[in-house]
């Protein structure tokens, strides 16, 4: 058996602080008493050497650890060789081995991956590297399917199905294929209601909803890069028109600011639904409008105040104040869990009218109306069917 | 036919290399390249007139050379290069200006090609995702290149109003990416560590120097009257386009960038200007139908191509950094 070489460090084998006094200090000699256990161990070992240095005071140290080596060399032929200097006593008890190591992130990967864990997990690199590559498509508008679809959606399914618990109804009336508008009323402070939407429409019919948003969302940091990569892009005439005449699913939120800034006295009360920029967008593509009333939202950050100053000098078009935020800071920004309904009407049809028609103010204020009347009408009988916003 | 074409701005190397293949052309009789410096490469057989496009005296080359048509290509986009923001502009406004005068006083000319940019649609958070030829800016650029361009674009539309005999064509390209081409989008993406501005993720569209050749050519030689964007298909984003260069982005706040683009000024590293910071930020897109459907031209490249040949002239993806660029250069 090897034996681990001593190797003093600084004071020469002594104890102490290397002042190099034979008389070491008390606390000195405390430390060099510390491996006394281990002739103990050896007890049979040779009694002289045996005997604690620590309790004899005049004991020269550089002789303990003589005797100490001593008592190693004497007890190599017997049974324990363990002297109280070697290092082997410090050899971790037990440890891992190696082959349970692996098993274990066997055991793990198969939890997270399921069976074919191998493939999911290569595949799984494999799309890591693409990213890192940049090696991934993006359409005109900035949409990154593979993004959005494996990441964005992933992340909102827990808070859809388990948070909010939201309950889709009508979506037969969603088109499987080819342009058309969701048409949705919009609240609760910040657009969750936008991403809950794009979520349970991709959820029902595997397509993507492309949500138009405001110019505020394009000047924010962070929220601009991550909107464009969902496939959002500018609420405008011309975006409009492109993305619907390329047989997009586009969701357009009316109310805009005035909708999800209102304050929680006029919930499920539709404000003014624009100018009807989108009802002219569809009766130029001609593709049919699907009303969407979404219940639930109103009640995720109810908004009690606003601070219109600071709001003013961040340009912003409201700061909220809600009964938990700021109060409660960062914790304050968690939704209230309300319950969630959504219900997509039977689509209005546009292609009956011909392109000039986009152009006669009153059918597209017609249009709008019916629009929003349809929309009311259904947010009220969903509410009258969900009962309590925080259902047990 | 015998046409005689006079190419402007042939100094540099974008504004030679087209002087060259357009004398190549057989439909192209002479091709006159005029500049103030004369060229640094060869300009094989384009006959070469020193002349400053900002004083009357190329009246006199029009006149002499009996040219009929004029290719306007010396906006020029980098001020370092030229002595400055204010020889810039001048050179860019002034220059254009007295090319205009000259050019309406001279019955032969025809026909007046103009390289302008996409950047007179700016860019910001209210851009619709994709500019068509009749929108623009929705704030108007208030500095630099793309005032230039806007400046030049407006005086070539008077030219257009009062000689409706001499066809028009403007062409707004994207920026131009590619081995020797030097503005400051490829210096930028020279750069070792590519400064990004945090939480924006622009798209950015490119068109290669070889469709810039030939869509210059192709509005020489053909017919066609209007303005015309130009731009390789489909877009990138920058996150994107840095990563496929293989170099590291470094995101900063709009703020901190700021102080970054002006230090990284005066090292003469990059030159960064308020257009070219609103467009990392915000990105732009253009759309390219009509340049299809109307101009008749075919960009070789798409952008993501474009992009992945300028790449390679960088030395990325192969370890043969010249090597390639040889091959793009025919």
């Amino acid at each position: 058996m090897p034996e681990a070489e001593i190797i003093p460090l600084g004071t020469g084998g002594r104890p102490g602080r290397g002042t190099g006094r034979a008389k070491p200090s008390s606390a000195a000699r405390n430390l060099a008493g510390k491996p006394a256990p281990a002739p103990k161990r050896s007890r049979a070992a040779s009694p002289a050497a045996g005997s604690d240095p620590s309790k004899d005071p005049s004991n020269d140290p550089s002789r303990a650890a003589g005797a100490g080596t001593q008592a190693h060399a004497g007890a190599a032929g017997r049974s324990e060789p363990r002297s109280p200097f070697t290092t082997e006593e410090r050899e971790p008890t037990g440890g891992i081995p190696v082959g349970e190591w692996l098993g274990a992130i066997e055991a793990g990967a198969r939890e997270v991956f399921g069976d074919h864990w191998e493939r999911r997990l290569a595949e799984l690199l494999a799309f890591v590297r693409k990213r890192l590559d940049g090696d991934y498509p993006v359409d005109d508008f900035g949409f990154d399917p593979q993004l959005t679809e494996h990441l964005l959606l992933a992340v909102l399914r827990p808070i859809a199905e388990k948070w909010f618990r939201i309950e889709v109804r009508g979506v037969e009336n969603i088109p499987t294929d080819g342009g058309a508008l969701v048409v949705s009323n919009h609240s609760g402070t910040i657009p969750v209601d936008g991403l809950m939407t794009m979520f349970s429409v991709h959820e029902q019919t595997g397509r993507f909803l492309r949500p138009l948003g405001a110019d505020l969302v394009f000047r924010l940091p962070l929220v601009a890069s991550i909107a464009r990569r969902a496939g959002a892009t500018l609420a405008c005439q011309a975006d409009a028109e492109r993305m619907l005449t390329s047989g997009e699913l586009v969701g357009v939120w009316p109310e805009g600011f005035k909708g999800i800034g209102k304050p929680f006295s006029e919930r499920y009360k539709l404000q003014r639904f624009g100018r009807g920029g989108f009802v002219s967008a569809a009766l130029r593509t001609g593709v049919p409008i699907v009303p969407l009333s979404v219940v639930g939202a109103e009640e995720i950050y109810p908004i009690v105040g606003n601070l219109s100053t600071l709001a003013r000098l961040l340009n912003l078009p409201y700061l909220p104040v809600t009964p938990f935020f700021p109060l409660l800071g960062p914790l304050g920004l968690v939704p209230l869990p309300s319950k969630w309904l959504m219900e997509f009407g039977e689509p209005i049809r546009t292609d009956a009218y011909d392109e000039a028609e986009a152009e006669d103010p009153m059918l597209v204020f017609d249009l709008t109306d019916q629009v929003r009347e349809t929309i009311q009408q259904t947010l009220f009988s969903l509410l009258r069917d969900r009962g309590s916003a925080f259902p047990r | 036919m015998g046409r005689v074409v006079l190419v402007t701005g042939t100094s540099r190397d974008v504004g030679r290399r087209f002087a060259r293949a357009a004398a190549a052309d057989p439909s192209i009789d002479r091709v006159i390249g005029v500049d103030v410096v004369p060229p640094r490469g060869d300009i094989g057989d384009v006959s070469f007139v020193r002349a400053d496009i900002r004083n009357p005296v190329i009246a006199k080359v029009i006149a002499r050379e009996n040219v009929d048509t004029v290719v306007h290509m010396s906006v020029i986009a980098t001020p370092a290069g030229s002595g400055g923001r204010t020889a810039m502009k001048e050179l860019n406004v002034i220059g254009s200006m007295q090319l205009l005068a000259a050019c309406q006083r001279a019955p032969g000319v025809k026909h007046m090609v103009v390289k302008s940019s996409t950047g007179v649609y700016g860019a910001s958070n209210r851009d619709p995702a994709m500019f068509t030829e009749d929108m623009g800016a929705k704030k108007l650029p208030r500095s630099g290149y793309a005032q230039d361009v806007t400046e030049v674009e407006g005086y070539v539309r008077g030219f257009a109003r009062r000689r409706p005999d001499v066809r028009v064509t403007m062409l707004r390209c994207a920026n131009v990416i590619g081995a020797h081409v030097v503005s400051p989008m490829t210096s930028y993406f020279r750069m070792p560590v590519v400064p990004m501005v945090l939480g924006f993720d622009p798209r950015l569209q490119f068109l290669h120097e070889d469709d810039l050749y030939d869509v210059l050519l192709h509005a020489t030689t053909h017919d066609v009257e209007g303005t015309f964007n130009v731009a390789g298909d489909g877009v990138l984003m920058l996150t994107q386009a840095v990563r496929r260069l293989g170099k590291v982005g470094l995101p900063l706040p709009a703020l901190a960038l700021g102080r970054v683009e002006s230090m990284l000024r005066s090292a003469r590293l990059a030159d960064f200007s308020p257009e070219q910071r609103n467009l990392l930020t915000y990105g732009r897109g253009v759309d390219t139908t009509r340049m299809r459907e109307v101009l008749g031209f075919t960009p070789r490249y798409t952008t993501a191509e474009a992009f992945a040949d300028f790449c390679r002239s960088l030395g990325r993806g192969d370890r043969a950094p010249l090597a390639t660029t040889g091959g793009s250069r025919a």
